[in-house]
């Protein structure tokens, strides 16, 4: 390969390279594992760094040798090879050697690993439950359960609008947790594998429906901590991040009976009565975060994957049908069950989808009212 | 075994059939393993393909050429593709050219077998890209497949998936049995266990692998198939089933498949750097024992893969402890390697710069394996870029670099010609170079916090993952030069002597350079 064209080509990507970094906000220094914040993910860190600079060390004499031999040993200078081989002592020591570098690895790995499986009962209980695509979180002492969405524009994602900072890492809804607390955290899946990654922590957890996970931590530091779903769960795996936030215990106490005093409301607007409009104007909100992934936003589904809901004979004209199939999910399919959502929620996305992509039209156009969600969930004799 | 050879009074020499017939019932080793050798290309450059895409879409961030849902089916076939398709039939094509020559037999064991286990695999590929075009699209859970992501979430055509995994383990199975027979029972009077090529010893090592784990594969597909068409729940956690068990029988086939990846790569690269160091190797037996080590203690690791399933503290501390064991062997072959080419003679053609730059880069590939074998700090990798710039250091310039520097090593001796030095080197530097941008920066992107399998990142990884990208196209487009220089060697170039290089020893080395259509219908004398 001529210089010039090496020249040409190093020329061609670094304005390539100035021009895109220039549209967006990115980082030539994001090269290592960051710290973290609490005292296991610092062990954790300083254990990565030991490990990389024993490699480093390593690597250097090793490939010094190999270097030294391609320098010195070519057929030039070296025309006549040496004929040694095979030298037991040399073979012993090349294998006790790495063996004891082994050990002193092994010993402050074993520790820190200890002390991450410390797994007595943490002062909160936070069940976390991954669902395709989203997060649950249910507050085990104070009975708060909340849904926390992904939450970035996908005007952003598809580049028709400019990225925000937290572009990918931004929720509807944070997980709280006060600082100075151990906190435990319960992980499952109610669909597929996920995993529930808070890097800051060093907490990385499969959620594996049918198991409950542990992991805890402790942080001292408030502050906004951001992560990412890390098992590959189908279409939007890309689009699944993490986001705790810490504050001050009294601040966290305020959070908990705000959130009460809103799941009491909640409650009451079952027994409320119900305009087709109202429900209609909450099922869409409720169908954008839960349906659209897969059914889409005119709901026609995805031939061959998901099912359309426009025009489909349920949403025309069986709604017992329907609110079955919310509540119990299909058997052998991706569609879950959906009974996690309230009763409210469940009616109004019931009746957006009976009245929505002119199905109201062609149907019977029966809308749903939360206490036909109530009346469902009585038991049946 | 000598009855065998001694019975073998077939004296009149013919060629080869003419036309295509001679490819579709060929029973010679040799043209077996040219077949092997190009489908193994083909497959490469369609699995390359595929990267290109992975690559393409990861240039910026944010979604431009392909939707999520193909993202994913280009992730799962990219790695099935390059690796039931590209490196394993490369390596059995290898065997099939060079094993008979190296011990001195006239065929394979089992030609029969041979021709079947080769043609049913274009079938299984068939099987696999026809997917693609049907309703629901491709396999889109991963090469490895997780349940219930490939059970019940599975699109339709998981059952063409795992029909055709079902003919990829039948090929693989009766090659390495191939394999092995022809080993244990062809070998020529006076070439003992022991005085074997080491590329042969590190093919019975991995036909032995091969027997034990592909058969594992073949259950849990198997179990899936249930599952899914027969109301089974052996994954199903709904129904009692174990989600976590998928991936203890996934891994305790896959982990042994790594090593079935890179044991061939260890004999070749043994040859290379002693034939071009002009001095025999420093420790043949040392090897040998390195090789069969490094395969037993593959079946006790697996569940180094599956650190964060939850597993008990005892596990995670074992698991841990047997895979840092493996570098100790592993580390042996390094030392050997390089105490090969210490006080030797050493020139640099394109075999032997491929054989160092796997030297070096592999051993890059262990030092992260080390890492991500250390329990806690693996919390942190799982997962991440960090693992996928790992097994892309051991597969790409580990496996796939010790397949090209094979190729330009003994394709001399297969077709007669030697290949154009000038453009062998600079295929190494382009490769070298590509290899490198590509998958460097893989590490950065990885400790900073990119998961891997997404189509989309967060702002503070566009840096690296746009250099990751420009290294790929230029890997990419690279192999096409390969792809060049095979044909151009084919097709003619200068004669090549039958010793081709001036420090190679072995049998293969005695024959005629192209080496005839069939050799040593008698064995050759060894002292």
């Amino acid at each position: 390969m001529s210089p010039k064209f090496l020249k040409n080509f190093q020329q061609n990507i670094i304005f390539a390279l100035v021009l895109f970094s220039s549209s967006v906000k990115a980082d030539w220094f994001a090269l290592n594992m960051t710290r973290g914040i609490t005292d296991i993910s610092n062990e954790v860190f300083e254990l990565h760094m030991l490990i990389f600079w024993i490699c480093v060390a390593i690597g250097v004499v090793v490939f010094s040798v190999m270097f030294y031999s391609m320098y010195a040993h070519t057929k030039k200078k070296n025309p006549v090879p040496a004929t040694f081989h095979e030298s037991t002592k040399v073979e012993i020591a090349w294998t006790i050697i790495p063996f004891l570098i082994l050990i002193a690895m092994a010993i402050p790995a074993s520790k820190t690993l200890v002390k991450i499986y410390d797994d007595e009962a943490g002062d909160i209980n936070i069940q976390v439950t991954g669902y395709q695509w989203k997060w649950q979180y249910r507050y085990l002492e104070d009975d708060i359960s909340f849904f926390s969405n992904p939450s970035t524009d996908p005007d952003e994602i598809y580049n028709l609008v400019p990225k925000g900072e937290n572009y990918l890492q931004e929720v509807d809804e944070m997980v709280l947790i006060p600082a100075g607390k151990k906190v435990r955290f319960l992980i499952t899946a109610n669909d597929v594998i996920h995993s529930w990654w808070m890097p800051a922590f060093a907490i990385k957890q499969d959620a594996i429906p049918g198991f409950v996970n542990t992991a805890w931590t402790k942080v001292d530091k408030p502050g906004i901590y951001r992560g990412k779903c890390t098992e590959l769960c189908g279409k939007n795996h890309g689009f699944m991040p993490v986001v705790v936030k810490v504050v001050e215990q009294d601040e966290y106490d305020q959070w908990v009976s705000e959130k009460k005093d809103m799941a009491m409301k909640m409650a009451e607007l079952t027994t409320k009565d119900w305009t087709t409009e109202e429900l209609v104007s909450r099922g869409e909100d409720i169908y954008a975060l839960n349906c659209v992934a897969c059914h889409q936003v005119n709901g026609e589904g995805i031939q061959g994957i998901f099912p359309a809901l426009a025009g489909s004979d349920i949403s025309l004209n069986n709604k017992e049908r329907h609110i079955e199939i919310l509540m119990e999910g299909v058997q052998g399919a991706a569609m879950n069950s959906f009974s996690y959502l309230s009763e409210v929620e469940l009616a109004s996305v019931i009746t957006y989808t009976r009245q929505a992509w002119g199905n109201a039209e062609n149907g019977d156009g029966e809308i749903v009212i939360p206490k036909d969600i109530v009346e469902y969930k009585k038991p049946k004799i | 075994m000598s009855a065998v050879i001694e019975n073998h009074h077939d004296d009149h020499h013919h060629g080869p059939a003419k036309g295509l017939t001679r490819w579709l019932y060929t029973t010679n080793h040799k043209d077996i393993g040219t077949l092997y050798l190009w489908f193994s290309f083909a497959m490469f450059l369609i699995g390359g393909a595929m990267a290109m895409v992975i690559r393409a879409e990861l240039f910026q961030p944010g979604m431009q050429i392909v939707e999520p849902e193909f993202y994913n089916q280009m992730i799962t076939l990219h790695g099935l593709i390059m690796i039931f398709g590209g490196v394993m039939p490369a390596f059995v094509g290898l065997a099939n050219w060079l094993v008979p020559m190296m011990i001195g037999a006239p065929d394979m064991a089992l030609p029969r077998m041979n021709n079947l286990s080769f043609w049913i695999l274009p079938f299984a590929f068939f099987i696999l890209l026809s997917s693609l075009f049907m309703e629901g699209g491709a396999p889109n859970f991963g090469w490895t497949f997780y349940a219930p992501l490939s059970t019940t979430y599975a699109p339709p055509s998981v059952t063409f998936f795992i029909f055709s995994v079902h003919i990829m383990g039948a090929s693989s199975i009766m090659g390495a049995i191939n394999v092995v027979v022809t080993i244990m029972n062809m070998r020529a009077p006076g070439v003992g266990l022991m005085k074997m090529p080491l590329f042969v010893w590190s093919w019975l090592i991995t036909a032995y692998l091969l027997i034990a784990v592909m058969p594992v594969l073949a259950g849990a597909v198997t179990m899936m198939l249930m599952d899914i068409h027969f109301g089974t729940s052996f994954f199903n956690a709904a129904g009692g089933g174990d989600p976590v068990l998928f991936q203890h029988i996934f891994w305790f086939f896959g982990h042994p498949e790594v090593y079935i990846m890179i044991l061939p790569a260890f004999g070749i690269v043994s040859h290379i750097i002693e034939t071009f160091s002009r001095k025999q190797l420093f420790g043949y037996s040392s090897m040998v024992w390195a090789m069969l080590s490094i395969a037993i203690l593959s079946f006790v690791v697996w569940a180094h893969h599956m650190f964060t399933v939850g597993l008990p503290l005892a596990a995670e501390l074992f698991f841990m402890w047997a895979t840092m064991l493996i570098a100790v062997p592993t580390g042996v072959k390094v030392f050997n390697w390089i105490a090969t080419m210490f006080r030797g003679s050493i020139t640099f053609e394109t075999p032997m710069l491929f054989a160092i730059a796997f030297v070096v880069l592999f051993t890059m590939g262990g030092f992260s394996g080390l890492m991500l074998a250390i329990t806690p700090a693996d919390f942190q990798y799982h997962d991440t870029y960090f693992v996928v710039a790992h097994f892309h250091y051991v597969l790409v310039p580990g496996a796939i670099f010790s397949i090209m520097a094979a190729v330009y090593y003994w394709i001399p001796k297969w077709c007669g010609n030697m290949y154009d030095e000038r453009l062998g080197k600079l295929h190494f530097w382009l490769s070298f170079i590509g290899v490198n941008v590509t998958f460097f920066p893989q590490h950065f992107i990885g400790l900073a916090g990119m998961p891997r399998r997404v189509p989309d990142y967060a702002l503070q990884f566009a840096d690296w993952n746009m250099v990751s990208s420009v290294g790929a196209f230029l890997f990419g487009v690279s192999q096409l030069l390969f792809l060049f220089i095979v044909v151009k060697t084919v097709m003619g170039g200068k004669k090549a002597t039958d010793q081709v290089w001036e420090g190679a020893r072995g049998l293969e080395w005695t024959v005629a350079s192209p080496a005839p259509y069939h050799t040593f219908t008698t064995p050759p004398k060894i002292d």
